[in-house]
């Protein structure tokens, strides 16, 4: 049992933060290059001082967690390559930061899941809360389930495929990325969005401003073939596009002083 | 911030005293400042009134201890004034108390007469309702007033931060909604409209006890159901009248409602079994009283359900 009930050599946490009197488990299982342990019992920081141990000094490249039974702030900050499994539901703000790891999630999560994701899988087999994938620069983040507001907002990169329904304000002021919605939107899609790509499945209650329908060319279709074949996800349906109609931001490179001298 | 909760049970009674106090608990992150509770156990012919004599940090002191217990005898007096019979009254603090009454008449008119006696607020009147709420977390409030072994069918939970009032017992949730029995709310979020309905509704004689806009939403719920409607009609027209981001829980006699505004900013989880409903800001709440894994969901914008017992 590596390291168990010592922190010695251990850095957990660069800004000093480490829990008074937070120790780490003693309920670590290693097998070779996987380990697992029961977070039942555990405070949120003595599962993140696992989690980072494990990963990151004793080079195992497979961690499950048991029971995380909703607590908040799991898996945050991690960026080495390597696969973590919830077994359960994690609660808010789960794998936020993180840059590659692969996540699979055998549970629902709560608010802010994979929030500035880097790169990385996250793939959650039941629903999510609201703020899935808030501002994810890159990485897959896939929800096998309904989800709730504000999905994907200030998405940067990446792709979000969402099985089922998503809530109002989904891609609010999206700049980059994809998202990828089998089940019906909720109103204001797309509202005030810079770029990037929508594509619906179901019904949209309505658009937001300045989201209009796309034009659907050959790269669509071999993206959304490629992501649902990666991913496990069946044949995928077929979708509506949209997009940023460009005419709520300014797009040209123009300083706003250069601007003045070209229109007038 | 602030954390709400809420549980019905639709078999019967269980311990919600001890299962609210758990699920407050387990979000006393998103408050310490406040713990409340508006429980229902078995109605019967008594009507239970909770009322406060004086704020909690300004019960002690000089004369303070003849103070409310003249108070007492006053609100006593005038119970039995206005025709009740009273059947007990108790305290747990020395300015909280519970009294039951024999009482047939108009229960605003008794409000009304009981808050003349200076520094007394009525928590909440009803044949099952009893608000409780006081400073401190859920586990500090819940031994104070012993609600581990209160038993009952329904109940809703605030935690409180205190960001646009007082650290105090009059702006602390639930609130009742005044006259209304056996009504109660918890609130989650801001109302921008709060002076506007404050206005309306004093002008139809409501009256206000804090400054707090979450106390709108009772006596809003309150003046719409005056009107003969539904509890859930009423909070469906809230989502057209109160401007702002909120989502709120709100209980009567047999039932248990939640709304959630049009921009579905604030948050709520929902798990929902043939037996029990459990609604809470957070997960981690539900995971308080179901102690496993199990499917829950985000009520979606301008959604409003209701559950009865």
């Amino acid at each position: 049992m590596p390291g168990s009930g010592s922190r010695s050599g251990v850095s957990y946490d660069a800004r000093g933060l480490v829990e008074p009197h937070a120790e780490l488990p003693e309920n670590i299982e290693v097998d070779g290059g996987r380990a697992r342990f029961d977070a039942a019992d555990l405070t949120i920081r003595q599962i993140n001082m696992a989690l980072r141990k494990l990963i990151y000094n004793d080079g195992i490249s497979d961690v499950t967690v048991l029971n995380p039974a909703s607590k908040h702030s799991l898996a945050v900050g991690i960026l080495k390559r390597c696969r973590i499994h919830f077994e359960g539901s994690p609660g808010w703000f789960a794998c936020g930061l993180i840059d590659g790891p692969e996540v699979t999630i055998n549970g629902r999560v709560g608010w802010s899941v994979a929030e500035n994701m880097m790169s990385g899988v996250v793939t959650i087999e039941r629903s999510a809360g609201s703020l899935t994938g808030a501002a994810i620069r890159g990485g897959d983040l896939i929800v096998k389930g309904d989800v709730g507001a504000r999905t994907g907002i200030d998405q940067k990169g990446g792709t979000i495929i969402v099985t089922g329904d998503v809530g109002i304000n989904t891609g609010f002021m999206m700049q980059r990325g994809r998202q990828i919605i089998c089940g019906n939107a909720g109103m204001n899609l797309g509202d005030s969005m810079y770029d990037g790509a929508i594509y619906v499945a179901g019904k949209v209650r309505s658009l937001g401003v300045d989201c209009v329908p796309g034009e659907w060319d050959d790269d669509d279709t071999e993206l959304i073939d490629r992501k649902f074949r990666i991913h496990g996800l069946g044949d995928p349906p077929e979708f509506q596009k949209f997009v940023c109609g460009k005419q709520l931001h300014n797009y040209d490179a123009l300083e706003p002083s250069e601007r003045k001298l070209v229109i007038h | 911030m602030c954390g709400i909760a809420g549980v019905i049970h639709r078999d019967g009674t269980a311990d919600i005293g001890a299962e609210l106090t758990a699920m407050l608990q387990s979000m006393k992150h998103r408050g310490p400042d406040s713990t409340g509770y508006a429980v229902y156990g078995p109605a019967d012919d008594l009507v239970v009134i909770r009322f406060v004599l004086a704020e909690p940090n300004r019960s002690t002191g000089f004369g303070m201890e003849e103070r409310l217990e003249r108070n007492r005898a006053e609100v006593e007096s005038r119970l039995a004034k206005i025709g009740a019979e009273v059947a007990t009254v108790t305290s747990d603090t020395g300015y909280a108390f519970r009294a039951t009454i024999r009482y047939g008449g108009d229960l605003k008119a008794l409000a009304d007469y009981l808050e003349d006696v200076p520094g007394c607020e009525v928590l909440s009147l009803g044949s099952s309702l009893e608000i409780i709420k006081d400073l401190g977390d859920a586990e500090t409030v819940s031994g104070q007033y012993r609600l581990g072994s209160f038993r009952g069918t329904h109940g809703i939970g605030h935690v409180r931060m205190a960001t646009e009032s007082e650290v105090d017992l009059a702006s602390a949730h639930p609130y009742w909604a005044y006259p209304f029995a056996d009504v109660a709310v918890v609130h989650n979020g801001q109302l921008t409209n709060y002076h506007q309905w404050r206005r309306r509704l004093e002008q139809h004689g409501h009256r206000f006890q804090s400054e707090c806009d979450s106390e709108i939403i009772a006596v809003y719920l309150a003046e719409y159901m005056s009107r003969g409607l539904s509890l859930e009609t009423a909070m469906k027209h809230s989502l057209d009248d109160l401007d702002g981001v909120f989502t709120y829980v709100c209980v009567t006699g047999n039932e248990l409602g939640i709304a959630k505004d049009e921009m579905a900013a604030k948050p709520l989880v929902l798990f929902e079994s043939e037996p029990l409903v459990a609604v809470a800001t957070e997960e981690v709440a539900i995971r308080a009283v179901v102690k496993r894994e199990v499917e829950t969901r985000d009520p979606y914008e301008r959604e409003v359900l209701v559950w009865q017992v």
